[in-house]
C-alpha cells in the first residue's frame, strides 16, 4: 500500500468531513431558513468532496476498505483534520467565522492541488474549486455583515475571531507524509499558502471593521491525531449508527 | 479522459433520454449533460456520468435508473462516476434550458451576468412566472446545491435560479 499517499488523502479529506459534520449539525437549527439551507448545502458539498477522496483512499488501502469504513470506523487519533474545523458551534457568528477561516485556506489549497501529478487528486481539486469559491463568498459575506453590523453582532464576531485565531496557524504545518507527497509533485506545500492566507483574511476583517488578533500563540496537534476534547463527542455522534449497528445500511 | 466531448452510441441515446434527473423530473439526464459517455464494449454498456456538484445526492439514483433503463432494453451495463472534466452549466442543452424555464427554474446566465445577479448588483434574472427582471436574490443557496432562491417583486412569485457553474 502507498502509505504516504493514503495518509495524505486523509489529511485532505478529514478537514472536509469534520467541517461538513459541524455545519450539518445546523440542519433544522439554523437561525433562519435560508442560512439553515446554505449551511447544510455547504456541508453537502464538503461531504461530496470527502466521498471522492475516501473512495480513492479505499482503493489504495484495499483489504475491503470502503468510503464508509474510512469515515465511520476509525478512532479519534486516526483522524488528521486540523483543530479549527472540529471546534463546536456556539452562536452563528462563531460558525461563520470558523467556516470562513477554513474556506479561505481550502480555496488556496485547491488552486494548487489542481496541478497535482496525481490525476485523481487533480480532478477532485478542479471540481471542488468551483464549490469552495462559492463557500468563501457566502461565509465572507457574513463576516462583513455581522462585523460591520450592530454593536452586538460586531462584538460576537470579534469574540469568535479572537477565539478561533489560535487554530489558524496549524493549517500551514507540513506533515512528514505531505513532505514526501510534495517532493513527488503530488501534494501541496501548505507552508507557501500562509502569506496569501493572512493577507486575504486580514483584508476582509478590516473591511468588516474587525480587529486582527495580535496573539502569536497557536494551537496544533490535529494533523498528528491529537485533538481537542470536542472531537470525541463529534465522533460519538457521527459514528453512532455504525458503532451501535455494525454494517447497517439504509 | 480529459475530452469535453461526449461519446455516446447512437442507438443508446433514445434510452438514455428517457432517464430523468430525480430532482428535476422534467429534465432528461442527456439534456442535463451529465452523461459523458455510453459505449458498448463486449456486450456491456459502459456509461460514464459526472456529478453537477460533488455532493449531489441524485447521482446514486441516476446511476440506478440508467442501469434499469438499459436492462429493460436488454443491455447489461456498468456505470462509472467521473470527476474530470468537471461538469459545467454550459453542458445543459437548449432543450434542457427550455424545460427548466417551463418547470419554474430560471436557467443559468453567462458567468459574468451570474456573478452580478448573485452579488445583487444587477436585476437580470427573469421571473419564470411573469418574465419580469425586477427580481431579488433571497438566498445564495436554494432547495438544492445547484440553485439559488429568488423572488419576483412584480408578481411576488418565489422561484429557483440554476446557478452558473463554469
Amino acid at each position: 500500500m502507498k502509505t504516504n499517499l493514503y495518509n495524505y488523502i486523509l489529511e485532505l479529506a478529514d478537514n472536509c468531513l469534520i467541517a461538513g459534520q459541524r455545519l450539518g449539525e445546523l440542519c433544522g437549527h439554523g437561525p433562519s431558513l435560508e442560512t439553515d439551507i446554505a449551511c447544510t448545502n455547504i456541508s453537502l458539498d464538503l461531504f461530496g468532496q470527502t466521498r471522492s477522496y475516501f473512495q480513492y483512499a479505499a482503493d489504495i488501502k484495499g483489504e475491503g476498505a470502503t468510503e464508509d469504513s474510512i469515515a465511520f470506523l476509525r478512532y479519534e487519533q486516526e483522524y488528521k483534520n486540523v483543530l479549527l474545523v472540529e471546534q463546536p458551534n456556539r452562536d452563528f457568528a462563531f460558525t461563520m467565522a470558523r467556516q470562513y477561516l477554513y474556506d479561505v485556506f481550502h480555496l488556496l489549497l485547491l488552486e494548487k492541488l489542481q496541478f497535482s501529478q496525481d490525476i485523481t487528486l487533480s480532478a477532485i481539486a478542479k471540481k471542488s474549486i468551483k464549490e469552495a469559491s462559492y463557500h468563501v463568498r457566502f461565509t465572507g459575506d457574513w463576516i462583513k455583515r455581522l462585523g460591520d453590523g450592530t454593536e452586538e453582532s460586531h462584538e460576537k464576531m470579534q469574540a469568535a475571531i479572537n477565539d478561533l485565531w489560535t487554530y489558524t496557524n496549524e493549517l500551514f504545518e507540513v506533515t512528514e507524509d505531505a513532505k514526501i507527497m510534495v517532493a513527488e509533485g503530488i501534494g501541496v506545500d501548505v507552508s507557501t499558502l500562509k502569506e496569501a492566507y493572512y493577507e486575504k483574511v486580514s483584508a476582509l476583517l478590516e473591511e468588516a471593521t474587525l480587529t486582527i488578533p495580535e496573539s502569536k500563540y497557536f494551537q496544533k496537534g490535529g494533523k498528528s491525531g491529537i485533538h481537542t476534547e470536542h472531537m470525541g463527542y463529534l465522533l460519538a455522534d457521527m459514528q453512532y449508527m455504525q458503532r451501535a449497528y455494525p454494517n447497517m445500511k439504509w | 479522459m480529459l475530452s469535453t466531448k461526449q461519446h455516446i452510441d447512437e442507438n443508446l441515446i433514445p434510452i438514455l433520454e428517457k432517464v430523468s434527473d430525480p430532482e428535476i423530473p422534467v429534465l432528461s439526464i442527456m439534456d442535463m449533460g451529465v452523461v459523458r459517455s455510453a459505449v458498448l464494449v463486449d456486450g456491456i454498456v459502459e456509461v460514464s456520468i459526472t456529478p453537477t456538484y460533488t455532493g449531489c445526492p441524485a447521482m446514486d439514483v441516476i446511476g440506478d435508473d440508467i442501469t434499469k433503463a438499459l436492462q429493460e432494453h436488454g443491455y447489461e451495463s456498468k456505470v462509472k462516476l467521473i470527476l474530470s472534466p468537471a461538469w459545467t452549466t454550459d453542458w445543459i442543452t437548449e432543450r434542457g434550458r427550455k424545460a427548466l424555464r417551463e418547470y419554474g427554474i430560471a436557467p443559468p446566465l453567462t458567468a459574468d451576468a451570474d456573478k452580478e445577479a448573485l452579488l445583487g448588483e444587477k436585476r437580470i434574472v427573469k421571473c419564470t412566472n411573469c418574465g419580469s427582471t425586477n427580481t431579488k436574490l433571497v438566498s445564495q443557496f436554494g432547495s438544492t446545491a445547484c440553485k439559488a432562491l429568488f423572488k419576483c417583486e412584480d408578481c411576488l412569485e418565489p422561484f429557483d435560479y440554476f446557478k452558473c457553474l463554469k
